[in-house]
């Protein structure tokens, strides 16, 4: 796995302003259920009024290098696929929620079909050599989606360059959704 | 100020913390009652001294009895529920239900055949005439009658942990993150199940014992409640806020009232008053048992999720 394909997303803090395109995006490509969302905008305000800072986020399943949710399925629906991308494969799913329980960014929901629905990385997209939908359609280009593992890619180039950070690094489960 | 707004993980606009509602902690405290019925049985069966009375000997019957039923409200849980035999389709060893679910399936054959192996020939007499090829399977359950009790007694500490430790590993509950959880749904499904027990006629030595068994099975699982809390509250700033929860948070009052004072120090005393007095076992303290049995699950599932 070392060396072979990563897919990872950076996040840009600074240049998201949070209009939810990236949602919508994503709704649309993977039509998805009115109540579902497999990302979202997270918009975290700090300190004492009126020194406040804003942080604006798009987030979405982590994809992480250790994923608790696919070690809690029961039956293997949930697996790790190309470029570690985690997956769910729907007819296995039986819909025990194990997953959402184990998750620690809360990425997984139920589809009203009865399976356990999340962010694929746009993997069928990505595959014909497209953008993921939520990364194509941003505006102010904070996402930048590719292969961490390739040197002169531009997620490596970013996370080389740039401070980062992930979500939850306590976990230890190794998101590869960088801020 | 540190205000977060999102569109999601909201539960007010997408219920996704909350995914097991009264179906997850009616399994599991079924399941706690089989496996504590399963470890009984053959404890009963293994004591030297007289033998078993009739209840005694239909006790194995009861936890494939109750656990059906818990498997029933597991099946409602599931959002898919055409897909259940896909659990008997995979073994994942990292993932505890699908331990659960092996375990499941290994208890039917086992607790049918200790049943079977218990029962008197007299009282098994009417049903041999009806059960043809069936009486090789009570034929080599009596001759493997010891070797059943010992498969029964590892099966159901196997139920009975497993239980705690699927809600135990997640770590993404800090509730539920506690290894105490394993040990102490066993100790709570023996004691429960020594307490359903105790509600059958079963001979006045045998309750005896069973009370005896339940009085230092329920010390233990308050020495065990209290080592949940303290883990929880001296852990990490997640833990101890889910520490909170049951000291002064949301979940205080159904959490003292139900769990530890009227479903284990009450019938404790009860249990100890009668024992210390010589009076017979009355019914009191066991439905009290119970219900602690079934709150402390459903306090600690509703917790977890809060």
């Amino acid at each position: 796995m070392k060396n072979g394909v990563r897919y990872a997303m950076t996040m840009d803090t600074k240049r998201c302003v949070g209009c939810s395109a990236c949602v919508l995006a994503c709704k649309a490509e993977n039509g998805l259920p009115l109540d579902g969302y497999r990302d979202w905008i997270v918009e975290e305000t700090r300190g004492k009024f009126p020194n406040l800072t804003m942080e604006i986020r798009s987030e979405r399943c982590n994809h992480c290098e250790h994923p608790a949710c696919v070690a809690a399925c029961p039956t293997g629906a949930s697996h790790v696929a190309e470029g570690g991308t985690v997956l769910v494969e729907k007819s296995k799913c039986t819909g025990c929620k194990a997953c959402i329980a184990a998750c620690p960014y809360n990425a997984r929901y139920v589809h009203p079909k009865g399976y356990v629905d999340k962010c694929t990385f746009c993997l069928h997209r990505v595959k014909r050599g497209q953008q993921p939908a939520c990364v194509e359609i941003c505006p102010t280009k904070a996402l930048t989606f590719g292969d961490m593992n390739d040197p002169d890619g531009d997620v490596a180039r970013l996370l080389r360059s740039r401070q980062s950070k992930v979500s939850k690094p306590e976990t230890g489960l190794k998101p590869r959704l960088y801020f | 100020m540190h205000e977060t707004i999102t569109n999601r993980a909201n539960p007010m606009i997408d219920p996704a913390l909350h995914i097991w509602g009264w179906e997850i902690p009616v399994y599991l405290f079924l399941g706690g009652l089989a496996a504590g019925l399963m470890i009984l049985s053959a404890m009963l069966a293994r004591r030297d001294g007289a033998p078993l009375s009739r209840w005694a000997r239909r006790l194995p019957f009861a936890a494939p009895a109750l656990l059906s039923l818990g498997m029933l409200a597991l099946f409602l849980d599931l959002e898919h529920p055409a897909h259940v035999f896909r659990f008997y389709l995979a073994f994942r060893p990292a993932s505890p239900m699908s331990w659960g679910a092996w375990i499941l399936v290994a208890i039917y054959p086992a607790s049918l055949l200790y049943g079977l192996a218990l029962l008197t020939d007299e009282e098994w007499a009417p049903a041999a005439r009806a059960a043809g090829p069936f009486e090789k399977f009570r034929a080599f359950a009596v001759a493997k009658t010891g070797a059943l009790a010992w498969i029964n007694a590892v099966l159901g500490i196997a139920l009975g942990a497993y239980t705690g430790v699927l809600l135990g590993n997640l770590g993404a509950r800090a509730a539920w993150n506690s290894p105490v959880l394993a040990p102490l749904f066993l100790v709570s499904g023996f004691s429960t199940g020594a307490a359903l027990a105790m509600l059958l006629p079963l001979s006045p030595s045998e309750k005896h014992l069973l009370r005896r068994w339940d009085l230092a099975a329920i010390g233990v699982e308050a020495a065990l409640l209290g080592l949940f809390l303290v883990g929880l509250s001296t852990g990490g700033a997640a833990t101890r806020e889910a520490a909170a929860l049951f000291l002064g948070g949301a979940f205080t009052a159904p959490f003292f009232v139900f769990v530890v004072i009227a479903g284990l120090g009450v019938p404790f005393v009860l249990e100890a008053v009668e024992w210390r007095k010589k009076l017979a076992p009355t019914l009191f303290a066991p439905a009290l048992l119970l219900a602690g049995g079934l709150a402390l699950r459903w306090v600690l599932v509703a917790a977890g999720q809060a």
